[in-house]
């Protein structure tokens, strides 16, 4: 416990606390406030007084109190025994709370991050006399069943020569596993831990290209608007259009290493079913358990507003360090509006002048910031790690020209909008065609040319005209309905209307449906066109489509997604095959 | 810790007399002792008479005291204040069942309350997310646009947006007569808070809890319209502090009704106005949600207590929009919600629910086998799909004339009629089982034909389905 007195309370305003007779106090530094030790971090400096804001409910706290400095700012632990864990904002593990105070979370408590007690096997990869880095790989440790934890020397450290590592064997976290030489006074001592900042990006050798996406299971994700491995993407939606079941089914099913779910100011009960749910659900791709790559923090939205304004630096720093390590991380991040809500709370308690409703002016530089730590990264060690960030944004009455998704908008490179009338028809996932986009095609181009026979681009292509004619033919329809437009241009809406029922929408319930590979999605993508080229030319012969709608193999196609198991994708080929014989078989009106 | 709480319980016995300022609910205390965030105050009125108030804010300069039971009567000189070095508790026990408070916990009805098992601080703490049980008993409400559609689940917070004039509290009011967890009966018991709404509402309450024979189960925290405004911030946090002991220490199933939550806002701003805060949307503080949340979190399971609590806060939407800032951040932070329909209303339906905006997010894991009926969940969907569908179609008809809808749009209708008139409506008396309930739904299916039945699987079609007469 610190006992640096760095000043005495003055003024209480519910988290914002004003301190004076201020002696060497920094910005940003993590302190400790009246007798009940609550957490609180230096935001403001002048002169004589400081500015903290505190982690924890204020109630009881007294002018005259005194304020103890920690000498450095806040920071999360860093090591092996993260993966699994269940946190608050600022990293105090929700289990260790539950312990120490029973049911309900009472204030002044601490923990560390991560165990100092427990035992790991580690393995070291280097020996004594090598040359090492800042970041470089020491030795590896088995985290999880699914997770290789590898050591690394801290980012800030300097060259030098490895002077000894210890043997294989069972360490603490807190243990000297290596004694580096660096030319200086005093040499290195490497532990496992390492503490970093959480306002700090760790450092990196340099940004790459993205050039995979980062394959969710998803059909309207993958297909339609993927998201590159390291990039951002928002998801906007008013209450109830399924933002957080996105983010769920992302968090079970996408290909990245490691999942680090912010649940912040969100529903209580959500995260407990998020704790009932994943340690059962089986990774399709290692047979193991999801829990065994899962990270959770829950900031849920009657815990205090300031650890919820910094649950989001804590997440994002735990996913950097699985980063440097080489492994593609997800971040998702539920809701960064109530993050933003969290800063214009604390602001406002701050008596900072207001920009748009309310919210600080630097709203928009500190989304930014947030999502500028995504990323494809050559590490320090100079292996490929990945951050993708995917953030859900609830806007105010659905409205999506309100400020954080506004500025979100321009900052992520994806977009993924939630539309309210596809959620009440319970069209799931509700993303809406027209408003989404994503800036991403390009890059993963390449990556699905192979995996679809170089059909990918153009087939995604065709589909999304149909659809966007689709929707000025509705309008139309709207004003004379349907029997009013010709055969063709009707069979374009039997043909989106098939689209959206047998590909768009999703069952995140149904034990086949929940994941999609991209084989099959390449595949389903196909049949569904093939319906309408070869219903088109059929239309065009004079079949009427009435004949097309009754056709009974047209009914399957709606079911594939439900009948058909990822492993036996060929049954889709087959399909196509008695779908091409059945419409060339169709006889124009009068023949049969 | 322990010598500064003595020191303070010392410096509580001392009486300060003279404010500095009073505006609106507020009074300011200049030269006290430390005083802490969010204790709990006395304050002296020149006439001797006591009220209670809490700490706003605090500084070593001035303190801003907010009293619950209004300053009328208070000048600058002749104000006194005890501060009481802790913040406010409610003495909470069983005893209080059957009795009727005011905001603050006291006895509105003349006799004193029963000595209590516990003092617990108002405010509550946060359930630690590991330490709660996620919801999964199902809840028969006997209604069956809730019970088939936004299916109510033990432990959730599902608040109805409503409107005024709107009958939100007779169906507040048939759901506490009805509702019932199958298969369990364990203890239950009801927590009313009403908050800012008029003496004929709280009544009507009470007097139906008098006809079912519950109002021995039934603490009610009353602050009526002509109760001072800013007794409503406490109100809820009060009565809740009740319930969780009611729910986890004595493991009953408790039901708490909070209406109107638009009038707890209400309140929020004018102290927030008052004291000069930054306004976020609409004039309302920018600590809305946090402070919602704090009132709608406080419900749910834990590990360890048979008890529940299942809260069912009602609130008027301003205008009927759904997008104000009230409905809308309350939305983000209860799990689904009812919403009141005015042109149902005025079409004489009762309940007047759309089922459309309306939302349940715990039915998923709350229904289907062994929970209601296994086809329930496609069920659900199927209504939803359809009922959206029926929308479409009669912005059609109401362009191009009923007789030019296609065949089967005119099936759509049809089953948009029945379902509305004979599965939404029912009567404010009418306790439907789920089979009931379920049954009916397949009923309104059979109007239309089993190939738009996409939801629904060829086995469930084969079992429940059948063609209407007519």
């Amino acid at each position: 416990m610190p006992t640096r007195i760095i000043g005495h309370v003055k003024r209480v305003n519910g988290p914002v606390i004003t301190v004076t007779d201020i002696t060497d106090a920094e910005m940003l530094e993590l302190v400790r406030v009246g007798e009940e030790h609550l957490v609180g971090e230096v935001q403001k400096l002048n002169e004589t007084e400081a500015t903290v804001q505190v982690y924890e409910d204020a109630t009881g706290l007294c002018p005259g109190e005194n304020v103890y400095g920690s000498g450095s700012p806040l920071s999360v632990e860093l090591g092996p025994g993260m993966i699994g864990s269940i946190y608050d904002g600022i990293q105090r593990p929700l289990e260790k709370l539950e312990e120490a105070s029973g049911t309900f979370i009472s204030r002044g408590l601490t923990f560390d991050g991560i165990d100092h007690t427990k035992k790991w096997h580690f393995i070291p990869t280097i020996k004594a006399g090598d040359t090492v880095n800042a970041g470089s790989i020491i030795g590896t440790v088995q985290e999880s069943e699914t997770i290789v934890h590898k050591v690394m020397i801290s980012p800030t450290a300097s060259e030098g020569v490895v002077i000894s590592i210890v043997n294989e064997g069972e360490y603490t976290v807190v243990d000297d596993i290596a004694e580096i030489s660096q030319n200086k006074s005093t040499d290195l001592k490497v532990q496992m831990l390492q503490k970093w900042s959480i306002r700090i990006p760790r450092p990196v050798k340099d940004r790459m290209n993205f050039h995979a996406p980062l394959v969710t299971g998803l059909r309207v994700i993958d297909t339609l608007f993927p998201l590159a491995k390291g990039g951002t993407v928002a998801i906007p939606g008013g209450f109830g259009t399924g933002k957080t079941m996105t983010q769920h089914a992302i968090a079970q099913w996408c290909d990245a290493d490691i999942i680090v779910y912010i649940g912040c100011g969100e529903r209580g009960n959500e995260m407990t079913d998020v704790l009932r749910e994943f340690p059962q659900l089986i990774d399709p791709r290692n047979g193991k358990s999801l829990m065994e790559r899962t990270i959770l923090i829950a900031n849920t939205s009657n815990m205090p507003v300031s650890a919820r304004e910094a649950s989001i630096y804590t997440g994002i720093t735990m996913a950097e360090y699985y980063r440097d390590m080489g492994y593609a991380v997800a971040v998702m991040a539920d809701s960064t509006s109530r993050w933003a809500e969290a800063l214009r709370e604390l602001s406002g308690r701050m008596e900072e002048m207001p920009a748009e409703e309310g919210f600080p002016a630097y709203l928009a530089t500190r989304i930014a910031e947030f999502y500028e730590r995504a990323g494809l990264m050559k590490t320090l060690c100079g292996a490929e790690g990945s951050v993708s960030v995917i953030g859900a944004v609830s806007p105010p009455g659905g409205d999506f020209s309100e400020p954080v998704t506004m500025h979100t908008k321009r900052f992520v490179r994806c977009f993924w909008g939630l539309d309210k009338s596809l959620a009440s028809a319970r069209h799931f996932p509700a993303i809406s065609w027209t408003d989404s986009y994503s800036e991403y095609l390009l890059d993963v181009k390449g990556w699905w040319s192979k995996k679809s026979d170089d059909t990918w681009f153009q087939n995604r292509k065709e589909i999304m005209e149909l659809l966007q004619k689709e929707g000025r033919l509705q309008q139309i329809v709207k004003l004379v309905g349907p029997d009013a437009l010709p055969d063709s241009q009707n069979f374009i809406l039997e043909v989106c209307n098939l689209f959206k029922n047998a590909f768009l929408q999703q069952n995140a319930f149904d034990k086949i449906d929940r994941y999609c590979t991209v084989e099959k999605q390449v595949k389903m993508l196909s049949v569904v066109l093939t319906y309408w080229h070869r219903g088109n030319e059929a239309i065009n012969k004079g079949v009427p489509l009435v004949k097309l709608k009754r056709l009974k193999v047209v009914q399957e196609i709606s079911r594939i997604k439900f009948t058909i198991s990822n492993e036996d994708i060929d049954q889709i080929d087959k399909l196509e095959l008695r779908l091409e014989k059945a419409i060339s078989s169709l006889g124009g009106i009068y023949e049969d | 810790m322990k010598t500064k709480n003595a020191d303070r319980r010392l410096l509580a016995g001392r009486e300060y007399l003279g404010a500095s300022k009073i505006d609106g609910p507020l009074v300011f205390m200049k030269n006290t002792h430390p005083v802490g965030y969010g204790e709990l105050v006395e304050i002296i009125a020149p006439d001797g008479s006591r009220r209670s108030g809490q700490v706003l804010e605090t500084s070593d300069e001035i303190v801003c005291v907010q009293v619950f039971e209004g300053t009328t009567g208070l000048n600058l000189p002749g104000t006194g204040a005890h501060f009481m070095g802790e913040p406010l508790k409610l003495s909470v026990s069983e005893g209080m069942l059957g009795r009727v408070m005011n905001g603050l916990g006291k006895s509105r009805d003349g006799s004193p309350l029963p000595q209590g098992e516990f003092e617990r601080d108002v405010n509550g703490e946060p359930i630690n997310p590991t330490a709660r049980v996620y919801p999964q008993n199902f809840i028969q409400t006997g209604i069956s646009v809730i019970d088939g559609m936004t299916t109510l689940i033990q432990g959730q917070k599902l608040p109805i947006f409503s409107g005024n004039g709107m009958e939100h509290n007779e169906l507040a009011a048939q759901i506490a007569k009805q509702a019932k967890v199958i298969n369990n009966d364990s203890d239950f018991a009801i927590v009313f808070v009403a908050m800012g709404v008029k003496y004929d509402v709280a009544r009507f309450f009470i007097n139906s809890f008098e006809e079912s024979g519950v109002i021995g189960n039934v603490a009610l925290f009353l602050s009526l319209a002509d109760d001072p405004s800013i007794e409503r911030t406490i109100t809820p946090r009060t009565a809740l502090t009740l319930a969780e002991y009611l729910a986890f220490d004595k493991g009953k199933q408790v039901l708490v009704i909070m209406t109107d939550m638009t009038n707890y806002c209400e309140s929020l701003r004018e102290i927030s106005t008052l004291r000069g805060e930054i306004p976020s949307r609409k004039g309302y503080p920018g600590y809305l949600y946090s402070s919602l949340a704090e009132l709608y979190e406080r419900s749910g399971k834990i590990k360890g207590s048979e008890g529940s609590i299942t809260q069912l806060p009602i609130l008027s939407m301003p205008n009927d929009d759904i997008s104000h800032p009230i409905p809308d951040l309350t939305g983000y932070i209860t799990e689904g919600q009812i919403v009141f329909d005015r042109s149902m209303h005025s079409r004489g339906l009762y309940p007047p629910i759309n089922p459309l905006p309306s939302l349940s997010r715990l039915m998923k894991d709350g229904i289907g086998e062994g929970m209601t009926r296994k086809d329930h969940p496609h069920l659900s969907n199927q209504l939803f799909a359809s009922y959206s569908h029926v929308q479409e179609v009669r912005n059609l008809a109401s362009v191009i004339g009923e007789e030019e809808l296609t065949s089967i749009d005119k099936q759509y209708i049809k089953f948009g009629n029945f379902f509305e008139n004979n599965f939404i409506s029912q009567g404010s008396d009418e306790n439907r089982s789920i089979e009931g309930t379920l049954d009916l739904g397949w009923k309104a299916l059979g109007y239309l034909p089993s190939e738009e039945l996409q939801r629904l699987t060829e086995e469930e079609i084969d079992e429940y389905w059948t063609e209407a007469d007519d």
